[in-house]
């Protein structure tokens, strides 16, 4: 997958704002950043949802401007939001998808059978899917997306609100998948642990991608340890850090947060300069959080569509942050 | 790089040997699905069947000692009304058949068959066939009808009054494939479907006799595509003369059929180029 000097407008607005990177074929390459970043447009121009205001984009080989079926041919979509027929069954919905992709009737048993059962859905489907949970229309979604076993696999939030079960189930499916028929992966997520999974994270903010690197290259960018000590005043605690240690703290929930270079060595110290009485102190090595909140100036998990917008505009978590 | 290549020329060689029989195989899928949605939901099936019904028990025996005996096989008024109302329930179902597709893009499942390597063509071709299909077993199921209002029908007069329904079904479909393909929301789809069925209905000779209308209603009633869709159909079951006149003289059937097909060619044309566009 190449994507070159890509541009999206609508209208006046710039939703893509001029970027490249490459993909790798077999790569898991996560594709971060808040929502309305522009991380849907680039999925959609590159499934060919949508088309491109400037630049080129090439998926599997093929430009999606000019050879927009071959693209569609090679690629696969686990999206969001629910695209499944209610009114058909399981099994119904993946016939119909197998037909679209050209699979021929006795592939499909073969495929079929073992897709079902990784996502547990086996008994299942002969039901129709207005009867099936929401954790269930989703797991029949990413047997769907991997049922034409796709070369280039576009996972947008693929396992938001399974249970950890079905996650690992689903995440030891997709490395089998990687392993034995070298797909390439187009994550999204703002689970941590996916994200550490991927070889490379491109983080996009305002339509621009303002990282791109291995996980850990990218947390070793960060380059400080967080240490977030917890006292019984930490608007004075973080006025003598600022005194006696000329580190500039930030006031969270869970105390004053600090980014140091050496966070062991740092306790020591931390404890000279206060005065105020102690109830924690939490060392932590940089996450991808940290290398999200860098970027962005925002959590990785406050980001997830929706959640964290109503948690800021709920006055009571605003009240509680304010003290 | 090498590796991508040989990946990407397999790959497409094996989805261009397989493109006109995938698209062949889309169609007939997309026509499957519309029926199963069909089967499966007893409201729409149920309703289909109760207005037409209505209007023929109800407003048939309410008018026919007003009217009288119509038409030159001069038939009960009720009798008059079956095709009618078989046409009206076809005009209905046909207009309204498009809504799947915007209920389809509302729920998503419309982003599902974009993405797929099909031709855009080939879902509206499944998609017109299937509302098509559903239409006219709607309409032909209103036959049952016919022994109670006086109307005898041999297999043949059923056999080309399917190939009429279809005619006039599959124009009508396109047409609602058109405003779907501009239209996001479920509710300014049903608007503008009740502004057109409505006039198309009462201006289509279902429910009225074409002789003797007040001169602006006739004219109204041959601009009226729907007419030359309903008059073949009463012609065929009751075995009536036709009361279409053009110029002073009767329109032959094979000129309405003709017609009908014309207009629903152009709209099928018409709603293939809409439907590219869906986004």
């Amino acid at each position: 997958m190449e994507v070159e000097h890509l541009v999206k407008r609508f209208g006046p607005f710039t939703a893509v704002d001029d970027i490249s990177f490459t993909v790798e074929p077999g790569e898991l390459f996560g594709f971060l950043g808040p929502n309305g970043a522009g991380k849907t447009t680039t999925i959609s121009i590159l499934c060919t949802l949508l088309t491109l205001t400037a630049g080129r984009a090439r998926v599997a080989g093929h430009d999606v401007g000019a050879e927009p079926d071959a693209v569609r041919a090679s690629i696969g979509l686990v999206f969001q939001e629910l695209t499944l027929d209610d009114l058909l069954t399981g099994e119904e919905n993946l016939r119909f998808h197998a037909t679209l992709y050209g699979i021929p009737r006795s592939e499909l048993a073969h495929r079929m059978g073992p897709l079902l059962e990784m996502v547990g859905l086996t008994d299942r489907a002969r039901d129709r899917v207005q009867v099936y949970s929401g954790g269930m229309k989703r797991r029949l979604e990413i047997a769907r997306g991997l049922l034409h076993s796709p070369r280039v696999l576009f996972l947008d939030e693929p396992t938001i609100g399974l249970d950890p079960q079905t996650r690992t189930h689903i995440w030891e499916y997709v490395d089998t998948l990687r392993g034995e028929e070298d797909t390439t992966m187009f994550l999204t997520t703002h689970y941590m642990d996916e994200a550490e999974r991927c070889d490379r994270i491109a983080i996009i903010d305002h339509g621009q991608i303002v990282a791109i690197d291995t996980p850990s290259a990218l947390k070793a960018s960060v380059g400080a340890d967080t240490v977030t000590v917890s006292t019984s005043d930490d608007a004075l605690a973080r006025k003598q850090i600022i005194q006696g240690l000329g580190v500039e703290g930030e006031l969270t929930t869970d105390g004053v947060r600090l980014r140091v270079p050496n966070g062991e060595a740092f306790v020591p110290r931390l404890f000279e300069h206060l005065t105020v009485g102690v109830s924690s102190v939490n060392v932590r090595r940089p996450t991808l959080d940290d290398v999200f909140m860098k970027y962005t100036g925002r959590d990785l998990r406050d980001a997830e569509s929706g959640m964290g917008e109503r948690m800021r505009m709920n006055p009571m978590v605003r009240s509680f942050r304010a003290r | 790089m090498a590796t991508l290549d040989v990946a990407a020329g397999r790959l497409g060689a094996a989805s261009r040997s397989g493109a006109l029989s995938r698209n062949a195989r889309t169609v007939a899928m997309v026509w499957e699905r519309e029926l199963i949605r069909f089967r499966r939901s007893q409201a729409r099936i149920v309703t289909g069947l109760a207005q037409p019904l209505l209007f023929l028990v109800v407003l048939g025996a309410g008018l026919s000692k007003f009217v009288g005996n119509r038409g030159a096989a001069g038939v009960s008024y009720q009798a008059y009304l079956l095709p009618g109302v078989i046409a009206m329930s076809v005009l209905f179902s046909s207009l309204f058949s498009a809504i799947s597709i915007v209920w389809d893009r509302e729920f998503g499942f419309l982003r599902e068959m974009l993405v797929a390597p099909v031709s855009r063509t080939a879902l509206v071709l499944g998609k017109a066939v299937g509302g098509g299909s559903v239409s006219i077993l709607q309409g032909i199921v209103l036959l049952v009808a016919a022994p109670f209002v006086g109307v005898h029908l041999t297999f043949l007069n059923v056999a080309e009054m399917i190939l009429l329904l279809m005619a006039l079904s599959f124009g009508l479909v396109s047409f609602g494939i058109v405003v779907a393909s501009r239209i996001q929301r479920i509710e300014s789809f049903q608007v503008v479907m009740s502004l057109v069925v409505n006039p198309m209905l009462f201006l289509s000779g279902a429910i009225f006799p074409l002789q003797r209308l007040p001169g602006w209603l006739g004219v109204a009633v041959k601009v009226n595509p729907a007419t030359y869709g309903v008059d073949p159909i009463r012609r065929v079951m009751l075995g009536d003369k036709g009361a279409l006149t053009l110029g002073g003289s009767v329109v032959p059937i094979w000129a309405e059929v003709l017609i009908t097909l014309a207009m629903g060619s152009a709209m099928l044309a018409l709603a293939v180029r809409s439907f590219r566009r869906t986004d």
